[in-house]
């Protein structure tokens, strides 16, 4: 693999020409492909490509008890994992900073965004309520893993039926018709910082060039749930709007292409 | 209590579930395979030969073989399945690298690593044999030297019935249950793996042996199918089908 230093001169070279190592646009996805009903044990769940990048995401769902704060509310758990399967470069161990910025990122968004009605996962206030947990797994990691991670964490809520109810104890085998409640779609879309350019949906080859990145969680009307910046370029207002406007746009076209597959 | 009379999929005793098997199929890893049987499901991906770290784990004789055996979150047929390696892992692991190692020719690669990572999206019983299988190919597709190829199977008995390749509901059958996971050298004809869960006695045993290899036979196909889809050549017809 090429130094991080020589790897950015070629990139920010090519760059400069507006070309890309795979000749796209610098606002251009590669092939997104989204397929749901993928784990027959999962309660829902749905696989992302994005070119080479391959992500799969699971729901489970399981009956626990609220937190204090939110009595009648559902409970939300999201959580990346970057497995050695993935990547050379992933190591086995508890969940590293990257896996961890991941999930929490995936999770404001669902969270802030209000995705799923958690008041209707309420049986009994402050003491029984359905939790709902996002797992989703890296199987190959060509770069991007921020975007496909909230696609297919969306597509899997989509894809979720509720398991039917014996009293308070689950039968995982019988999945009843009942959709999980989803109010309202929300993915993330990141956008990067290379010299003076911008550009999505990076592979591992062109983050490596990155000098910074900001990926926001919106929804179709434009509103925005969750943001974070990452890298470690400081970002001028100018360029916050450029990476804003460049992101906006990106979720729209995700949403649009979620939207396609799964109506 | 009923007694087993009938496979709840209409199968026959010694049928296996339908299989599917791909190589290649993890662009990052230097070989990869999936491989499905019934509702089991298995990645793997091998990463090696490579520096074996920590160093004072290098052998300069010969280099070391390491499986990893891992359950997706939502990859149970019940609650979620907590990440990490649990004890269970952690004894597929050693048990699916005691099944492959006889096959590998790891003197090639003294002070090196070929690590295996296998990882299960869905499970339906079979599981650990279902990862041997796929980790075996992927160790073909990633052009590790083998002397053999490795294909695994679980048997298995349910009141006096033998039967090939149990699922979920037949493992969990009410009466008496021995399941048994096997894994074999194609052309050795021996076996590599023997694990027993369940009350079974000698002759039951050796029948299951017989069985288990009639059976991993017919994974093998799949297997060497799976290879040929990906490597043959066009226009070579002295491969044989």
């Amino acid at each position: 693999m090429l130094s991080s230093k020589s790897a950015k001169q070629h990139l920010a070279k090519y760059l400069k020409e507006g070309l890309r190592y795979d000749s796209r646009e610098l606002d251009e996805y590669r092939e997104i492909t989204i397929e749901t009903g993928v784990s027959s044990t999962a309660e829902g769940s749905a696989r992302v490509k994005l070119g080479k990048t391959e992500v799969i995401a699971g729901i489970k769902l399981s009956l626990e008890t609220p937190y204090p704060d939110t009595p009648e509310n559902g409970n939300l758990m999201v959580e990346v994992s970057l497995p050695s399967l993935a990547s050379p470069e992933y190591e086995s161990g508890p969940p590293g900073i990257d896996a961890i910025e991941f999930s929490r990122v995936v999770d404001r968004g669902i969270r802030e965004g209000k995705i799923i009605d958690t008041k209707k996962l309420c049986l009994r206030p402050g003491e029984k309520v359905w939790n709902v947990s996002i797992d989703i797994v890296v199987i190959n990691n060509d770069g991007n893993i921020m975007d496909a991670s909230g696609i297919a964490a969306m597509a899997a809520l989509l894809d979720t039926t509720m398991p039917k109810l014996e009293g308070d104890t689950v039968s995982y085998k019988e999945k009843t018709k009942n959709r999980l409640p989803i109010s309202s779609w929300v993915v993330p879309a990141t956008v990067h910082k290379v010299g003076d350019h911008f550009l999505v949906d990076l592979t591992c080859e062109e983050e490596e060039a990155s000098d910074g990145r900001l990926t926001l969680a919106a929804k179709e009307d434009g509103r925005i749930y969750a943001l974070q910046k990452g890298g470690d370029s400081p970002l001028s207002k100018e360029e916050l709007d450029a990476m804003l406007k460049l992101g906006l746009a990106s979720g729209k076209k995700i949403l649009a292409k979620l939207k396609e597959v799964l109506k | 209590m009923m007694s087993f009379s009938k496979r709840i999929d209409g199968r026959s005793l010694t049928d296996l579930r339908p299989m599917e098997a791909k190589v290649g199929v993890i662009d990052k890893a230097d070989g990869s395979a999936y491989f499905k049987i019934g509702n089991t499901a298995a990645y793997a991906a091998v990463y090696g030969p490579r520096q074996m770290l920590p160093r004072f784990m290098q052998d300069p004789r010969k280099g070391v073989l390491r499986c990893s055996y891992s359950m997706m979150p939502f990859s149970g047929m019940g609650e979620r399945v907590r990440p990490g390696q649990n004890r269970r892992a952690k004894e597929i692991s050693m048990v699916t690298e005691k099944a492959i190692l006889p096959v590998v020719d790891i003197e090639k690669f003294p002070n090196s690593v070929v690590d295996v990572f296998i990882e299960l999206p869905q499970t339906d019983a079979g599981s650990r044999c279902a990862g041997i299988t796929a980790a075996a190919l992927a160790l073909a597709d990633a052009g590790i030297p083998m002397k053999d190829m490795i294909s695994s199977v679980a048997c298995g008995k349910i009141d006096d019935k033998l039967l090939v390749d149990l699922r979920y509901e037949e493992e969990a059958f009410e009466g008496e249950v021995c399941d048994i996971p096997f894994a074999f050298m194609h052309n050795s004809g021996k076996m590599t793996l023997l694990q027993g869960d369940g009350a079974v006695d000698a002759e039951s045993l050796l029948n299951l042996f017989d069985m288990a290899k009639e059976a991993a036979e017919k994974i093998y196909e799949v297997q060497k199918n799976a290879l040929l889809d990906k490597y043959k050549v066009e226009g070579d017809l002295d491969v044989e089908q």
